[in-house]
């Protein structure tokens, strides 16, 4: 399909009986050509049928011009990972006509351009189905200043009829994604007609390829892990955002400005949150910083180049024990790396982000819902736990579109954590004859904080990334220091239970357990009923938190063969594993991919039968 | 009994703790002149946050406002914490403290862009010229051709801070001297009521690594070659005329320049030799340029301009501090939830 694909060892056999909700296709364009809105108007329309979607943008770090794929898959079983081949092709870029036809299975779908015809490679075992996109545009009455930027609408019409999208829904989705725009949406809705109208009055479809109306998105929304994050961001109280734009990021913080309204004072019409661009993202990490030290709720989102610049900060805030989040919408590294690929390739990094022994709070989401929750979760989990708390979603997450149930409202008050006001303050030293900043009193290794503005003589303390003592003062002496270091091992084991256990499905009577997180999930679901078809039962946990949650060893003591299932190169979860309890390793296979694209099935079955022998 | 400000308190009240720095060193007198400015004006520590970065300098807020809550940050990124901070809780005052190590070479783009952003605080620069924690290295303030025992010649130009920071859009730029009591505290209060970034460059001289008479920033140098521009004072908002006698000595119609303040206090600046006004952004800049080349030390209120709106202004915040709202401000209900939740069908 892509450069970018892995090699495959076996291709989707295609029968001539017909194939009813159950293909992908795959849409080759080039970059800025607008076929994102003609791709969305698919997804949206297909959902709308009640038939299970996803949508995948393969996209290249550019502006315009390079070639880039968009993959739809619709699933009447509701498999929502990517596939790692596609039936059908629609054949609009002439750069990588060659390898797109090349990657069809036999009796796959190529729907293709007249221009892009000319110099393809001649199949005799697929279907060829040819769009006159010069002629239709002739007829159609575009001006010509959006002619280049409407004529990917014809394939949204060639689609339609060959595999029986209604053309009212269509024309229903258009107009939403132009935000309800008439005009331009029907300028662009005329060549969808007539390109449905030219297949429907000259093509013979021959191809067994339909879709049919189900009821199986009923009730569900479409929507990007980004959006999600900063939804979870505005109902989790955040007040301060700074951040410095980084692909696959920026979406996240774009959507909370768009979204800045809901938090608007009704009386005064002002804002109770603050969004600012910074000069860079170390200036993000200090503005963030420097609220949550001010008793704000504050967080930035980047992605790996940012966390490494952020990294200083990162090792400052843990130590001065500075509540704040931060959001990595992971894209593959190292360095500069695929900015515009997904991976999971920041997880070891980030989870001991710092110099000297520094050990960070990370959530893993693996789904809007969930970028949802610890959007505001994570809010609450850094004052509880007064420290950062890292967010480590994704590109495939945070850009693509996702099928989600709607989000559930939090089911909990905000948690400001351990904050003493004035009355508090001088309670607590009635009580206890003193305060101390991180004198740990409760035995859990999280001190009570003031901030500044309040109003009582003891309520002052010194910030600061240098060896205190309990009372913040300044310190080297070896004593206080390693006492402060084992207090903050107490707040880890803290979080660690505090932060989001794993999810688990467990039966004792199965004797192979998949453990993976994040994005990998829809693959591993699909994965499994694949094994299970060919006879090998699994169990599976889904970590959702660094540090490891203690059932995850439990898990790994429960089954006689583990494998760890991530999308980096050296297997970070598995090292993690690995420094927590290499002594119960002996058992247990780390599968890793990281070759930029979202986890197909297919990867996860091949991997585990050829270590299973089958 | 020690004598009390208005709020009741003593000038020791508003002390810090005892400083860890070389006897003598000039960052000590200007941690004193806090202090004093401080209690004059009855500031609320409370409300005061301190902040600094990395170095000597960045040190001295542990030694000064022991009722402040104080952050002592990162080696040249003060000023985004400082950003953050305040835009947590826009009723806070903050006093920064830096060195020219921690503006001027590592921290140059957070100062250019905190200016840029005119996020509303005291920026202190306690500027020797050159790196003591490190035990000497030139800094980039140090004079060119300048030689320090270790290190010999320095062969790069100075960077001029208050040049920097004219140029960056800042609406408050002064320089001073650390053995400058009196000038550095009217500038300190000055600079207290400027609703936006208020630059002061404090040359504050080394005695372990950099006070060798060859030195723009000596004790000697400063005290031989300091040239005020204008005798300063600084009038409370609610000093009322006429009332109050004008401490500033004899003056003819025309040789003072008044300088309304937001907050209503009033600078007034009396001429001395030299033809400054620093509501003029090209004479401010001039001077500078002069100074610079014929290695004058030219001290006073270099440029003021009505401030900007700040960075609280610009993001539209509401007045009380974000840190503290309700809950009810800060989770939208279920009911805006499910909308939004309607418009992703």
């Amino acid at each position: 399909m892509c450069a970018f694909q892995a090699p495959t060892s076996e291709q989707a056999s295609v029968s001539s009986e017909p194939v009813v909700n159950d293909f992908a296709f795959s849409v080759a364009t080039s970059n800025g050509s607008g076929s994102q809105t003609s791709n969305n108007v698919l997804v949206q329309t297909l959902f709308d049928m009640g038939i299970p979607v996803n949508g995948k943008n393969l996209f290249p770090s550019n502006i315009k011009g390079l070639p880039t794929w968009y993959t739809i898959r619709a699933s009447k079983d509701g498999y929502t990972a990517r596939r790692a081949t596609t039936e059908i092709v629609v054949a609009y870029n002439g750069a990588t006509v060659a390898e797109d036809v090349a990657a069809l299975p036999p009796g796959g779908v190529c729907i293709i351009r007249d221009d892009v015809a000319k110099i393809a490679p001649k199949r005799d075992d697929i279907t060829v189905y040819t769009v006159p996109v010069k002629d239709l545009m002739d007829q159609a009455d575009v001006p010509s200043a959006f002619a280049k930027r409407v004529e990917n609408m014809t394939y949204v019409g060639v689609v339609a009829q060959l595999f029986d999208i209604p053309l009212d829904m269509i024309r229903t989705s258009l107009v939403k994604n132009f935000g309800g725009k008439e005009k331009p949406a029907m300028m662009n809705f005329a060549v969808i007609q007539l390109a449905y109208d030219y297949f429907k009055d000259n093509v013979e479809k021959v191809d067994p390829f339909r879709f049919e109306k189900m009821d199986l998105t009923k009730g569900k929304i479409l929507i990007t892990g980004n959006e999600a994050g900063a939804l979870g961001a505005i109902f989790g109280g955040v007040h301060v955002v700074a951040w410095y734009p980084i692909t696959p990021s920026t979406s996240l913080v774009d959507t909370i400005i768009s979204y800045k309204h809901l938090r608007k004072d009704p009386e005064t019409g002002k804002s109770t949150i603050a969004v600012v661009q910074a000069e860079d993202e170390l200036a993000a990490a200090g503005m963030i910083i420097g609220a949550g030290f001010a008793g704000a709720r504050s967080m930035t989102a980047t992605s790996g180049p940012g966390i490494s610049l952020m990294s200083e900060f990162a090792g400052l805030a843990y130590f001065a024990e500075i509540p704040c989040v931060i959001w990595d919408i992971t894209r593959m590294g190292p360095s500069t790396g695929l900015p515009t690929r997904t991976s999971q390739g920041d997880i070891l990094f980030t989870h001991y982000l710092g110099h000297g022994d520094t050990r960070q709070f990370c959530l893993l989401p693996a789904s809007p819902e969930e970028a949802f929750e610890f959007g505001w979760r994570a809010l609450d989990l850094a004052e509880q736990l007064q420290s950062p708390i890292f967010v480590i979603s994704d590109l495939d997450l945070g850009m693509n579109n996702w099928m989600s149930e709607p989000f559930e409202y939090p089911d909990q008050p905000i948690q400001r954590g351990k904050v003493l006001d004035a009355e508090q303050l001088q309670q607590f030293i009635a009580d206890h004859g003193k305060w101390g900043r991180y004198w740990d009193v409760d035995g859990d290794g999280v001190g009570y904080r003031t901030i500044p503005g309040t109003d009582h003589p003891m309520a002052a303390y010194f910030t600061r990334g240098t060896g205190h003592d309990e009372m913040a003062v300044y310190s080297e002496n070896s004593e206080t220091w390693l006492e402060n270091m084992h207090r903050i091992k107490v707040k880890e084991e803290t979080g660690r239970k505090l932060l989001p256990q794993p999810i688990e499905d467990y039966d004792s009577s199965k004797s192979i357990g998949i453990i993976s997180f994040g994005t990998n999930e829809p693959a591993i679901i699909e994965a499994r009923d694949w094994l299970a078809r060919e006879g090998v039962e699994t169990n599976c946990m889904r970590v959702r938190a660094l540090p490891l949650a203690d059932s995850v060893l439990e898990f790994v003591k429960k089954h006689e063969r583990i494998y760890v299932v991530e999308n980096n190169f050296d297997g970070q979860l598995n090292q993690i594993m690995r420094i927590d309890f290499a002594e119960h390793m002996a058992n247990v296979k780390s599968l890793t991919l990281g070759d930029g694209l979202p986890m197909a099935a297919r990867w996860v079955v091949n991997s585990i039968l050829e270590h299973e022998g089958k | 009994m020690a004598k009390e400000n208005t709020l009741g308190l003593s000038r020791n009240d508003y002390k810090g703790r005892k400083s860890t720095l070389c006897p003598g060193c000039g960052h000590d007198s200007i941690s004193n002149q806090i202090i004093s400015t401080a209690y004059d004006l009855g500031l609320e520590q409370h409300k005061v946050i301190k902040m600094s970065g990395i170095g000597c300098s960045s040190k001295t807020p542990a030694y000064f406002l022991g009722r402040s809550h104080g952050f002592n940050a990162l080696h040249g990124r003060m000023p985004s914490v400082a950003t953050g901070a305040l835009l947590a809780n826009r009723e806070l005052k903050a006093v920064a403290v830096s060195g020219d190590g921690d503006t001027g070479s590592i921290g140059m783009g957070q100062f250019k862009h905190v200016i840029r952003r005119n996020v509303p605080f005291v920026y202190i620069i306690e500027n020797n010229g050159v790196y003591g924690l490190t035990k000497g290295q030139f800094s980039a303030t140090a004079d060119e051709g300048q030689e320090l025992k270790y290190y010999g010649r320095n062969d790069l130009p100075a960077i001029d801070l208050a040049l920097e920071a004219i140029i960056s859009g800042a609406t408050f730029v002064a320089r001073s001297f650390s053995g400058d009591a009196k000038q550095v505290q009217s500038l300190l209060q000055a600079a207290i009521a400027h609703k936006g970034t208020a630059i002061l460059d404090i040359i504050s001289p080394c005695v372990t690594f950099n006070n060798n008479d060859s030195s723009t920033k000596s004790y000697s140098y400063g005290k031989e070659h300091e040239i005020p521009l204008h005798e300063i004072q600084v009038l409370a908002p609610d000093y009322v005329e006429g009332k109050e006698e004008i401490t500033i000595g004899d003056y003819a119609e025309g040789e003072i320049i008044e300088v309304d303040m937001h907050d209503g206090t009033i600078v007034r600046l009396k001429k001395l030799d030299r033809d400054h006004d620093p509501r003029n952004r090209m004479q401010a800049i001039s001077v500078l340029e002069e100074a610079q080349r014929e290695q004058l030390f030219l001290t006073g209120l270099i440029y003021y301009e009505e401030p900007r709106p700040t960075v609280q202004e610009n993001e539209n915040l509401i007045e009380a501090p974000l840190a503290t709202i309700s809950e009810a401000a800060m989770r939208p209900s279920a009911e805006k939830l499910a909308e939004v939740m309607a418009s992703f069908r």
